[in-house]
């Protein structure tokens, strides 16, 4: 059956028509066209499809559409503000916290969310915070490193 | 196909709207090319190895069949582009792996893109230069040899004021160039782009979700498709019922020819409509599964290839003080990348394109055409950003069955394997055995190397210590292995061979070094005489700060060393670990890694590898291990099989011996192919137990523990 579901997503209000049991992953996929969000897995296992509802970090291949109703979404399309690069984001870049690149908005939305309920986060807090997030490229200890600088430079503050 | 039209030169120069064109032919390279004279055969002047546009508005653009999987290439190709050609990083785009612009190439793998098409991206550029430059002193009335250039301007070194641009030059211009590999390149000390670590031209994209990977490619009115599957490998199908799916709306069923897909708009729908497929399968009894595999390999092997035989191995069993005789086991392990095969397929006016994430475009181009029923030359492939590779994407199954399906149905179609569907079809690394005699005199000088390896290969298994009396033969090479020999598909996987065979050798070197009461370092220093080798191991020891001592030390915490060779980069590694007794677990504190890999053309880009190679090996060492029985696979999912994750990750430490002398050798996968022996041999130091079998689980290692 299908309904009308509102939420936010990356900041501007949305309307689908929509089944209310889709999975997220796939409706922002193919609905809402934004393929930033990857299918790795399919069951929560990878990470790559991690998105930030209401500012906790979601694998959204194992949330369906109805669940966010009403709520915040963001996306590692809704990241960068005005054309500016978010600070994890210009980290991971400039510190090679990625290879191939397909597990790296799962990374950086779940990193997001890691600084947004902890700001200022030891080395152990980050690798327990990322540990559910595979990267076969294995870029590990530059993810980490790009996530301090970020946590530094956002200096314990964050948004 | 024979129907593959060359195009001439000028044809092909029009088609890219006027400029300058340099074309490469570069001799050594046709070693690599396929055997396949058909390979030849091309839609553009087909004796190319690679070329570069310089348009008339300045911009150049670099074609290269190769593909980006993550190693990076794409921003070191356009600085060995832009370093040659004397213009900035930004003033380069590079088009990569499109088969309808981009000259021929065999497939990204092998770490041989930085060696073997580097010289060609050089070569282009290089060229161009002289040909700008020598249309510069013309249009300037200036020498050749008074003037030179930077960024992308020529000027005379006499009085700056004159100068012309690139684009200037190229404007009006319909030239083309061809080059051998004799064309001059800048020499080291002259460079300015390369040997340098500039941020990776594709960060951006990838950091912003902009990248676009296959499964991101949107069609109007693309659907999305979801295959029938065996439940084994062997399987046949006896009965299918696809009613009940078909009767889903807007779902689309094709059962042709064994291809049973089910498509939709969403692929939730599409999925949810294969799960109502009712199928039925003849499934053959299992004869092998993941304890029996070894004792098969060994059994079924065909007849060796002796790859290496010197001295009389009887004569070095009397020369020696002990000998010993030891078996490995490595197991199956999936390529896993995170992005599962992707293809997206559209026919349009007769012609085909496919997105593909593949390493090999232009033989997916081929094998497309031949299963699809199209000419090769109305086949294009186009290769987007590719999610990992790993050596599994050589193989284009997802991308027929996509160009299949958009055949049948006269729609876009997009076929993106599922976790398990990528578990199941991936071309695994091979299970191997290997068998080691080896023994050493009185002095510590080993005598006899007796080298068997079942299943893998010979990748690796080079003797690159001085032994007189010395057999390596290879039972079942991966890529000529008999039907029946594996269960199922095997394929090259980062450093094929080489993983297997570095762990039995290196393990025993340090079986022997430990027996004769050697520290391993000295024992492998005292073993070979190889310049490379005694160059990288001394600087492994100082940079780790090696101390010498006889392993084992048996306190939980121990330190193991392992060295190789491979795509001609020379490696050695020390690791710490710390191994809790009571359960097993092994935890890798350091890696210490030291390559000597040539000239090294973007410093951080290789550290980027051998870290990357470091941390995923892992995986291979203490997790990774594909279960099966018969053609079944067991393991369909990262909950069960083991990737290496964030904790497990130790301090790492890359160094390189400098030599620029030597053009630039491989880097991709030489740091990975000692993984499994040093942390094995430090295990052993930590321990006093040898473990003989990857991956390294807790329980084995535990198990070995009690045994000793």
């Amino acid at each position: 059956m299908s309904k009308t579901i509102r939420f936010t997503l990356n900041g501007s209000p949305v309307t689908l028509d929509s089944e209310a049991d889709r999975t997220l992953l796939w409706v922002l996929r193919t609905d809402l066209e934004l393929t930033g969000a990857k299918y790795g897995c399919g069951a929560g296992l990878c990470g790559s499809c991690t998105v930030v509802v209401d500012g906790e970090a979601v694998r959204s291949c194992l949330r369906s559409v109805g669940d966010v109703e009403g709520r915040e979404v963001t996306t590692i399309e809704g990241l960068a503000r005005n054309g500016e690069l978010h600070p994890l984001q210009e980290a991971f870049r400039e510190l090679g916290g990625l290879q191939c690149g397909y597990c790296a908005p799962g990374m950086i939305m779940n990193a997001y969310a890691l600084l947004l309920r902890d700001p200022s986060p030891g080395r152990d807090e980050i690798i327990q915070g990322m540990e559910k997030n595979l990267c076969r490229c294995s870029a590990y200890t530059r993810i980490v490193e790009a996530i301090e600088t970020a946590s530094a430079q956002l200096g314990g503050g964050h948004e | 196909m024979s129907d593959m039209r060359p195009m001439d030169r000028r044809e092909f120069v029009k088609l890219l709207g006027g400029g300058i064109v340099v074309v490469v032919n570069l001799g050594p390279l046709t070693l690599f090319n396929s055997r396949d004279p058909l390979d030849f055969q091309r839609g553009y002047p087909e004796d190319i190895n690679a070329y570069l546009h310089i348009a008339e508005d300045g911009k150049v653009t670099l074609f290269s069949g190769k593909i980006e999987m993550g190693q990076g290439v794409m921003t070191s190709l356009t600085q060995m582009a832009a370093e040659d050609l004397g213009v900035s990083l930004e003033t380069i785009h590079i088009v990569m792996g499109d088969t309808d612009t981009c000259p021929w190439d065999m497939g990204t793998f092998g770490s041989l893109t930085t060696r073997m098409f580097g010289p060609a991206v050089r070569a282009a550029a290089a060229r161009a230069r002289l040909v700008l430059t020598d249309l510069a002193a013309e249009r300037l009335g200036v020498a050749r040899a008074a003037l030179a250039v930077e960024d992308g301007v020529v000027y005379a070194k006499a009085d700056r004021s004159r100068r012309v641009s690139y684009g200037e030059l190229a404007r009006g211009q319909e030239i083309t160039h061809t080059v051998d590999e004799e064309a001059v390149l800048r020499a080291v000390e002259e460079f300015k782009v390369m040997g340098a670590s500039p941020e990776r031209l594709d960060g951006y994209e990838k950091v912003t979700g902009a990248a676009k990977f296959a499964g991101d490619i949107r069609l109007p009115g693309m659907l999305y498709a979801r295959l029938l599957r065996p439940p084994a490998h062997g399987a046949t199908l006896t009965r299918v019922d696809t009613s009940a799916a078909e009767a889903l709306p807007g779902v689309t069923v094709v059962n042709q020819g064994g291809l049973v897909a089910a498509l939709a708009a969403d692929p939730e729908t599409a999925a949810q409509a294969l799960g109502l497929v009712e199928a039925e399968y003849d499934v053959p009894t299992p004869s092998v599964d993941t304890e029996s595999i070894f004792d098969h390999l060994v059994a079924a092997a065909p007849a060796p290839n002796t790859t290496e035989a010197e001295g009389d191995l009887e004569a070095g069993r009397a020369q020696c003080a002990q000998k010993f005789e030891a078996t490995y086991y490595n197991s199956y392990v999936a390529h896993a990348p995170i992005e599962p095969h992707t293809a997206v397929a559209e026919i349009k006016e007769g012609k085909l394109t496919v997105w593909s994430s593949t390493q090999a475009p232009f033989s997916q181009q081929r094998s497309i055409a031949r299963e699809v029923g199209f000419d090769a030359e109305d086949v294009r492939v186009i290769t987007p950003y590719v999610g990992g590779g790993f050596g599994g994407k050589v193989s284009g199954q997802q991308a027929v069955e996509a160009a299949q399906l958009a055949k049948i149905t006269g729609t876009p179609v997009q076929v993106a394997w599922t976790r398990a569907e990528e578990f199941f079809y991936d071309s695994f690394r091979p299970a191997a055995v290997l068998k080691v005699a080896s023994g050493f005199d009185a002095d510590g000088k080993i005598k006899l190397w007796d080298f068997q390896v079942y299943g893998a290969g010979s990748r690796g298994s080079d003797v690159f210590y001085d032994i007189p009396n010395r057999s390596v033969r290879v039972y079942g090479e991966w890529g000529r292995a008999p039907q029946g020999l594996h269960p199922f598909a095997v394929g090259a996987w980062r450093a094929p061979a080489a993983n297997s065979n570095r762990f039995a050798a290196e393990q025993q070197m340090d079986i022997m070094a430990a027996a004769a009461g050697i520290d391993p370092l000295e024992f492998r220093l005292r073993n070979t005489t190889d310049e490379r080798m005694l160059a990288v191991l001394n600087k492994m020891a100082e940079v780790y700060g090696w101390e010498a001592a006889t392993a084992p030390r048996s306190d939980g915490r121990g330190r193991g060393l392992a060295c190789g060779i491979d795509a001609e980069t020379y490696v050695a590694l020390v690791a710490d670990v710390t191994v809790d007794s009571a359960t097993g677990r092994v935890q890798v504190d350091r890696i210490v890694c030291v390559q000597d890999m040539g000239l090294v053309v973007n410093p951080d880009g290789a550290r980027m590898q051998m870290e990357g190679c470091i941390a995923m090996g892992l995986g291979y060492v203490l997790g990774e291990e594909v279960r099966f029985e018969g053609g079944k696979i067991l393991d369909s999912n990262f909950g069960t099989y083991k990737l290496a994750r964030f904790s497990w990750m130790p301090e790492i430490e890359t160094a390189f011996v400098s030599n620029d002398a030597l053009p630039p050798k491989g880097g991709g996968e030489p740091a990975i192919i000692n993984m499994g022996a040093v942390v094995a041999n430090a295990i052993f130091d930590a321990t006093g137990a040898r473990v003989y079998r990857l991956p390294m689980t807790a329980d084995r290692v535990l198990a070995a523990i009690r045994s000793t």
